[in-house]
């Protein structure tokens, strides 16, 4: 057991920071300096996606079959050190790391060849259609209706809480092929819609953190009489419940640690920034540093928790039901930074800048940095709910790892 | 000892209950707040009529009489309805400022102005750099004449866009963070040299930056000692931390009611959520948080015209029971209500930012732990 770089990882390392320093321009870097949810706006997030995409690099989980780069454990690891050191803008995750899988696993070659190459290059946009206003944490009781056409399913109903449906041109959805079916779970289908398809209306959902204009991070979408056609369905009819599980271990097993840290970098530098009120800096106060030094001991524990974990998979694979553990703590260690950093810019986190991404000529209130800290504080509430609620996270674990 | 109100107390919290009830339901509010304005001021000629702006006044200046514990009342239910009038800054503050340090001159022009809602006053004592240290003061007052003349920045003056008068800390001599050296001014806001910059808040107020440039304030409007103005501000301040903990309960009452009627309402898996346990037991800590917090704000509101040393303490303790115990519920409510939690539509997440933003007002958890440690020792 060590966790020393080989010459070929350090070499590796540099030709990453290299092309990261080569690459993330000044907008990029200064819209994800005002980022309230971790995403800056969608053509910033594609110029560096496409980036990436230009040097093999945009999709570590994949396959290198299907375009991924092959790296080792190590390799994947330095790489997201590194972006986290950098700041590279959050990545859509909808179809790099949600949908791809899913069709690699369970697509024909047609959907493959269809969708894949695109997700890759960036030049699709998705969105996940799981929630309904009425189904949540019981996802499996959802209603929305796709029913058999002959050559396509016609589909009734509402998905909620669709993170960046505006921009999407393509959305994953479960759908129920099988009202009747004696469980719940059994009736589900997992389909592709194509965005433009006429019958669906994209209404924006406004956060707490008072998002501008379309840069609202979530919405809800209707169907109504979409026409979907048949080849446009993963896998088989009413197994998606089994399709939609597996996607839901991916979103849940990422890595949370590199960007939990690159975000307490960002804190000591506020607080260094930050004056105590007694003629020091914030971080020179004793219990302000003790709180920042407990979350970086918690994130150096899920470090090495996400390092055990991805070690043992190959390329593609999931961590399965302990994607909960990452997603647990990974999502709590979010939040308790988000707090922290609302403690340390005291009265400043009063002012509303509502689009911390506009470059304006007026002072802002208060220190730039202030702008989009309680905004985040609000927003990132959202990681203790969403992929499936940390009550949820616990059942599962309960359920399947300790076997209770 | 006697925990009960007093018959006017019970008759006042009636009042300010119906104002809310008639004025202030949640689709008026937000109404109210994303108006151009950010608040009505016919509300205010209502407070005044209904004798709001009176209330905690001495009836010589034309006021009530009532103590603190009548504040409390008020703040509280004004707390329910997320009130945004600056019924804190003018009355507590401004009235707390002009009460406690005010000449008879002084008194007697301003208090009747404000109890006819004709002054309507924000209290500027922060500065950018001064965290949340009052004595941590770079504005600069300085002897001319018959007056002073006023140089610096304020931070974060809520109600500033709304008000026609300021109180505001400056220093009159020694060094940025000594004790003494500190004074108080009243300056009309239409003062040459006096510039503002607007804006809303996070939780739907409004705040403004104010500037200083060479406002001459005549010596006649200082409010208090010059050079021992220090004491007086603590002192109003530890009054506003008695009535925003009064809202705190009045925004608590309402996440912890509002939680659990939603999880009485919102099935999953064929039953109310409710009836989980993980999310009962969560529900029945935030009423323990709650409750301790009711306590809490009694405490601080029956101590706070105690001697100093006492009132300090009281003052710092509600502060970190509010700052906690408001972390607690309002994070708590948003998770039960899930993805309802986080949007703008339910009310639950207004009263959550409100509560957010209760702890960066007159110091966060951490300034009243170690101001209370200080006070132990």
């Amino acid at each position: 057991m060590d966790l020393a770089f080989k010459d070929d990882d350090l070499a590796f390392q540099k030709e990453v920071r290299d092309y990261i320093g080569a690459h993330l321009d000044d907008e990029m870097k200064r819209l994800g300096a005002q980022s309230k949810n971790g995403y800056i706006d969608k053509d910033g997030i594609v110029r560096w996606h496409k980036a990436l995409a230009a040097k093999g690099w945009v999709a570590p989980h994949w396959p290198k079959e299907y375009g991924g780069p092959g790296w080792t454990p190590a390799q994947k690891y330095i790489f997201d050190l590194e972006c986290a050191r950098a700041g590279t803008p959050t990545l859509s995750p909808m179809g790099l790391r949600m949908v791809a899988p899913v069709i690699m696993a369970f697509g024909t070659d047609e959907q493959k060849q269809k969708h894949l190459p695109p997700i890759l290059s960036g030049d699709t946009w998705w969105c996940q259609g799981y929630s309904e206003p009425g189904s949540g944490s019981d996802l499996a009781s959802l209603q929305m209706r796709a029913e058999d056409k002959g050559d396509h399913y016609l589909c009734n109903g509402t998905k909620i809480w669709t993170t960046h449906a505006q921009w999407a041109d393509w959305m994953f959805c479960l759908v129920r092929t099988d009202p009747d079916a004696p469980k719940k779970q059994e009736g589900i289908s997992f389909i592709l819609i194509d965005m433009k398809t006429p019958g669906i209306e994209v209404k924006p959902i406004i956060t707490l953190d008072g998002p501008a204009d379309d840069q609202q991070e979530i919405n809800e979408v209707f169907f109504d009489d979409v026409k979907v056609p048949k080849e446009n369905r993963i896998g088989e009819e009413n197994k998606g419940w089994t399709y939609a599980k597996y996607l839901l271990e991916f979103e849940r097993g990422n890595t949370y640690a590199p960007s939990i840290k690159r975000g307490i970098r960002k804190l000591r530098q506020i607080a260094s920034a930050e004056q105590d009120g007694q003629g020091g800096a914030l971080i020179g106060d004793p219990d302000f540093r003790a709180k920042i030094d407990d979350l970086e001991i918690q994130a150096t524990a899920l470090e090495f928790t996400e390092l055990r974990i991805f070690a043992e998979l190959a390329g593609g694979q999931n961590p399965g039901a302990k994607s909960s553990i990452l997603k647990t703590r990974g999502s709590e260690m979010q939040q308790r930074l988000s707090e922290l950093l609302v403690e340390a810019i005291g009265t400043y986190g009063q002012p509303f800048v509502q689009d911390t991404f506009v470059k304006s000529n007026e002072p802002r209130p208060g220190p730039d940095y202030a702008a989009p800290i309680a905004p985040a504080y609000f927003n990132y509430r959202k990681t203790s709910i969403y992929a499936g609620s940390n009550e949820i996270q616990r059942n599962i674990m309960a359920k399947l790892v300790l076997g209770l | 000892m006697d925990f009960a109100f007093t018959e006017e107390q019970t008759l006042l919290r009636n009042m300010v209950q119906r104002f809310v009830q008639d004025n202030y339901d949640f689709e008026s509010r937000q109404k109210i707040v994303d108006s151009d304005e950010g608040w009505k001021k016919e509300f205010w000629a209502q407070f005044a009529e209904l004798g709001l702006l009176a209330a905690p006044f001495a009836e010589d200046f034309g006021g009530l009489g009532g103590s603190a514990i009548d504040t409390m009342v008020v703040m509280e239910e004004l707390g329910k309805g997320m009130v945004v009038e600056p019924y804190l800054p003018t009355v507590v503050l401004g009235g707390g400022f002009l009460k406690h340090g005010g000449s008879d001159a002084l008194k007697g022009e301003v208090i009747p102005q404000i109890i006819e809602g004709a002054a309507v006053i924000a209290a500027a004592y922060a500065e950018p750099q001064g965290r949340y240290n009052l004595a941590d003061l770079t504005t600069t007052a300085k002897k001319d004449g018959g007056a002073y003349v006023l140089n610096g920045h304020k931070a974060v003056v809520l109600g500033g866009p709304w008000v026609d008068k300021f109180v505001v800390t400056a220093r009159t001599s020694g060094g940025q963070r000594d004790e003494g050296g500190v004074s108080v001014f009243l300056v009309d806001k239409g003062a040459d040299g006096l510039t503002t910059r607007d804006y809303p808040t996070v939780d739907g107020f409004r705040a403004s930056e104010v500037l200083l440039d060479n406002v001459k304030v005549d010596e006649a409007n200082v409010i208090g000692e010059v050079d021992g103005g220090l004491p007086l501000v603590e002192r109003v301040i530890d009054e506003g931390i008695a009535a925003i903990s009064a809202e705190a309960i009045g925004v608590m009452k309402m996440l912890v009611d509002d939680t659990i009627e939603y999880s009485r309402n919102r099935k999953q898996f064929g039953v109310p959520i409710g009836s989980f346990q993980v999310l009962q037991h969560r529900m029945v800590d935030m009423y323990l948080n709650y409750e301790q917090s009711v306590s809490m704000t009694y405490m601080v509101n029956i101590k706070v015209d105690e001697e100093e040393a006492e009132r300090k303490k009281a003052a710092s303790a509600a502060k970190v029971q509010i700052g906690k115990a408001g972390r607690f519920i309002g994070q708590d409510a948003v998770q039960v209500h899930g993805g309802m939690g986080i949007t703008e539509e339910l009310r639950v997440g207004h009263y959550f930012k409100r509560m957010t933003m209760i702890d960066t007002q007159f110091g966060n958890i951490d300034h009243h732990m170690k101001r209370y440690a200080a006070l132990s020792d």
